[in-house]
């Protein structure tokens, strides 16, 4: 039951620090519960096709299916989450106001999301999957009894989901006029971390077969199996041995969401889309 | 702009063939075990462990110390590429079971 609830937990929670950082982000959006339940609801449905399919989806790119598959889906939450960034460079101030009056449906904001609901279901369908095959493993085994594996299952879901709910309610203590910057910046690690994490993927699957050796080794400090390094993993994308690539990789999205972001914020100065109230 | 950059990128890595390691090492996993669940290896060259799962269901190969994750379906078989090592001992498991598949890279 133990290994059952660890195993969930840990899938869990690193679904579930994405799922708290997209709603601490769309804070005050219409609608914006719904999208998230669609990106959850989609990537359950798809973490159990990939489970179900696992034997196909590896056998595809002469058995580099999966590390296709995984860099991939990683890369479009990378995009979907510079998408964001750069739209709310553009938009933000206009939607924080719209926030202060009651029931304003942000029209606009809805396709921002959509990005983000992607960014939920990739997560899902992710730390999902493995649940999946995990669980069923255990099913098929009947070794350890049925009703033990389930309430592991439960408990881990239930841990998990309270760590990230406790990480969503921290970031609300936040005040609001500093609320978006937080997520801003958040986003744009986690955007660096999983793109930093595709090019281990592309390199497992036999591509990018360059700059592979480790440029340093902080496990002596933090270790990636330690709950503090899984945790700082799935949040900023820490590596305790990064390649030189990875690096690369991690410094380029920061790189280009930033230039996106100045870019965008200069489209729209201040005071010439938004006419001010005040 | 961006999207177009990572869109190159996909269709750059996978129209080439992936490579493939010299020799790769076969290791099977049975009953939940590694076999052979020591692994000695040269430091600083890349290398490949080819997984046979013999058992019925799927298993992940997991280790954060070697960076990688692969699962490998039940009686099926798959590649397991790693990068160049530090000198050292690398520990791995398989996720699903890990109580009794786990094993260790050496590399020297």
């Amino acid at each position: 039951m133990l290994a059952t609830l660890v195993i969930v937990f840990r899938e869990v929670i690193e679904a579930g620090l994405i799922v708290g950082i997209v709603l601490a982000a769309t804070q005050g959006v219409s609608r914006r519960a719904l999208w998230v339940s669609y990106g959850v609801g989609a990537g359950v449905l798809g973490a159990c096709l990939v489970a179900a399919f696992a034997g196909e989806l590896a056998s595809l790119f002469e058995g580099s299916g999966q590390e296709i598959f995984n860099a991939t889906i990683l890369l479009l939450a990378v995009c979907m989450l510079t998408w964001h960034n750069v739209w709310m460079a553009g938009h933000g101030r206009e939607m924080a106001r719209e926030m202060k009056s009651v029931g304003a449906a942000v029209a606009a904001g809805q396709k921002s999301l959509l990005a983000l609901a992607i960014v939920v279901g990739v997560a899902v369908l992710r730390e999902g999957s493995e649940v999946v095959l995990f669980l069923y493993g255990i099913a098929s085994q009947g070794g350890t009894s049925q009703s033990a594996m389930l309430t592991g299952g439960v408990l881990g879901v239930i841990a998990g989901a309270g760590v990230s709910a406790l990480m969503f309610l921290g970031l609300l203590q936040i005040p609001a006029g500093k609320l978006f910057s937080v997520t801003a910046w958040l986003i744009t690690l986690l955007a660096a971390g999983m793109a930093a994490q595709a090019v281990l993927f592309l390199q497992q699957g036999g591509y990018l077969q360059f700059l592979q050796s480790t440029v340093w080794d902080t496990s002596w400090l933090l270790s990636q199996d330690s709950i503090a390094g899984r945790l700082l993993h799935t949040l900023i994308g820490y590596s305790d041995a990064p390649n030189g690539l990875q690096l690369i990789a991690y410094a380029a999205t920061i790189a280009i969401i930033m230039g996106l972001t100045r870019w965008e914020h200069a489209r729209h100065p201040r005071g010439s889309q938004i006419p001010n109230p005040v | 702009m961006v999207r177009v950059a990572f869109a190159a990128l996909i269709f750059a890595t996978v129209a080439g063939a992936p490579a493939f390691a010299d020799d790769p090492i076969p290791v099977t996993l049975q009953n939940h075990r590694f076999t052979p669940n020591v692994i000695h290896v040269k430091a600083n060259e890349s290398f490949a462990i080819h997984l046979f799962n013999k058992d019925a269901t799927a298993d992940e190969f997991d280790s954060t110390s070697l960076k990688v994750e692969k699962v490998v379906s039940g009686n099926s078989d798959g590649m397991v590429r790693i990068r160049p090592l530090a000198p050292g001992k690398y520990p791995f498991m398989g996720e699903y079971h890990s109580a009794t598949a786990q094993g260790v890279v050496i590399a020297q």
